[in-house]
């Protein structure tokens, strides 16, 4: 055989391989994908849990005798701030979690103060309903950690993978782009203001 | 250096107190009631372990209960939400499982649901059987009361009838049910002295195939007690998962 034939077939060979690999690559970095986009949908209908319990529970402090007011609209305002912003599973970039984590986050805040405000009203914590209600509150915000962090898992992995050898030379030619995740809780630093909810 | 080194060492000791404590494998045997705390008196262990298996029979829903001494700082949703999730309650597809966790140096516990329970057994009913049953009992000590009454509330909830009804006056006339039962489970030891007590894929009895189903209409699949006496033994868990629905308490 000639030494251009043996090039030509290795260059050939290579190619093949290659075209092969972008295949296998393409099929795992799609599956990672929809496993994130599985994770996130759990993860607004966590969310969403939270935004449906909030009628029920508003409608119940209210008929509480002189319920502060600031309190409430700090609630209802921050719902529908939180309602205003979703996520399609095809758009998590890490701008668009951003903006929904600060969304809700916001909410958590006005409900974590409204729970502690509440602890004013003896009567209200007495009726069946609030205690129900709250631990309703308690289960959403539990399973709310439990899918981010599911869901954190996931883009995790998936992020890793796009960035290895030899799926980066695709992922950026298909369209496999960086997804963002949750970061650690800024509300939850912040410790509530318990003093000045107490005092007012 | 060797300063540095050291500081290093114990912040990373530190840290690991901190934030987890580590789950304990899931048991081998696989049983439903784990006592690590020996909170409970052998006997009532073994009654406990009776009823829960044998609603597994009925149902395939595996109710757990973990009793352990201590937390060891760990947040008591956060553990007993990855130790169920590591053992893997309930089925995989079904999503069945449910932990009843307990921290007796804390006195906290938890109710863990499985995502495939939840629509039953809410946050509420969860919160309602920790407050009303659980804290009771264990103010008193009591902790096989707590926990008899308290699975007996779950498996009420459950089969969608509300742990305040009772089961009275519900069998009148006479039990033809029972009586299949009886006599099929009868037949079926008589098939299964021949063969050794073998239950394996697809070579069992007519008979021995009615009584599994009957014990089995929730899908107990393939997976029973081998060999003699193996009444206390089940196949294990099946990869159940957990989205953080249940309650927790203190008492």
């Amino acid at each position: 055989m000639k030494k251009g034939t043996i090039i030509l077939l290795a260059v050939l060979g290579l190619f093949v391989l290659l075209l092969m690999n972008g295949c296998s690559s393409y099929n795992n970095m799609n599956e990672k994908r929809t496993v994130t986009e599985g994770a996130w949908a759990k993860v607004q209908s966590a969310y969403q849990r939270r935004l449906d319990l909030i009628p029920n529970l508003v409608a119940t402090v209210k008929g509480a005798a002189n319920f502060e007011q600031k309190t409430l609209t700090d609630v209802i305002e921050a719902r529908a701030k939180a309602s205003s912003i979703q996520v399609d599973p095809d758009k998590l970039t890490p701008e668009n979690i951003k903006k929904f984590q600060g969304a809700q986050g916001e909410l958590s805040q006005a409900l974590g103060r409204l729970m502690v405000v509440s602890e004013q009203y003896p009567q209200l914590r007495a009726t069946q309903n609030f205690s129900e209600l709250q631990s309703q509150i308690e289960g959403t915000e539990n399973r709310i950690k439990v899918e981010r962090d599911n869901f954190n898992d996931a883009v995790t992995s998936y992020n890793t993978y796009i960035k290895k050898f030899p799926q980066i030379l695709y992922s950026g030619l298909f369209g496999f782009d960086k997804k963002g995740f949750f970061e650690a809780d800024a509300a939850a630093q912040k410790a509530p203001d318990v003093d000045k909810a107490l005092n007012n | 250096m060797k300063h540095k080194l050291l500081l290093l060492l114990s912040l990373c000791v530190f840290a690991f107190n901190l934030f987890a404590k580590e789950t304990p494998p899931a048991p081998n045997p696989p049983v439903f009631v784990n006592d690590y705390a020996n909170a409970l008196q052998p006997e009532e262990k073994a009654a406990l372990e009776q009823k829960l298996f044998d609603y597994f029979k009925q149902t395939s829903t595996q109710i757990v209960i973990v009793i352990e001494q201590s937390l060891e700082g760990d947040d008591a949703f956060g553990y007993s939400q990855k130790l169920a999730q590591n053992w893997g309650i309930g089925e995989k597809d079904k999503k069945n499982g449910l932990l009843i966790y307990v921290a007796l140096a804390e006195r906290k516990m938890r109710i863990q649901v499985g995502y495939g329970l939840e629509g039953a057994m809410t946050d509420a009913i969860s919160k309602r059987i920790i407050d009303g049953i659980l804290k009771p009992n264990f103010k008193q000590q009591a902790y096989f009361n707590g926990l008899n009454e308290a699975t007996d509330a779950i498996t009420k909830t459950l089969a969608g009838e509300g742990f305040t009804n009772d089961r009275k006056g519900k069998s009148e006339g006479t039990p033809w049910g029972l009586i299949a039962v009886i006599v099929i489970v009868f037949l079926a030891t008589i098939f299964r002295g021949g063969k050794g007590g073998r239950r394996g894929g697809g070579g069992g009895g007519i008979a021995e195939a009615l009584l599994w189903g009957t014990l089995a209409s929730g899908g107990f699949s393939g997976r029973g007690s081998s060999g003699s006496g193996g009444d206390s033994g089940f196949g294990g868990f099946g990869g159940g998962s957990f989205g953080g629905g249940g309650a927790g308490g203190d008492w």
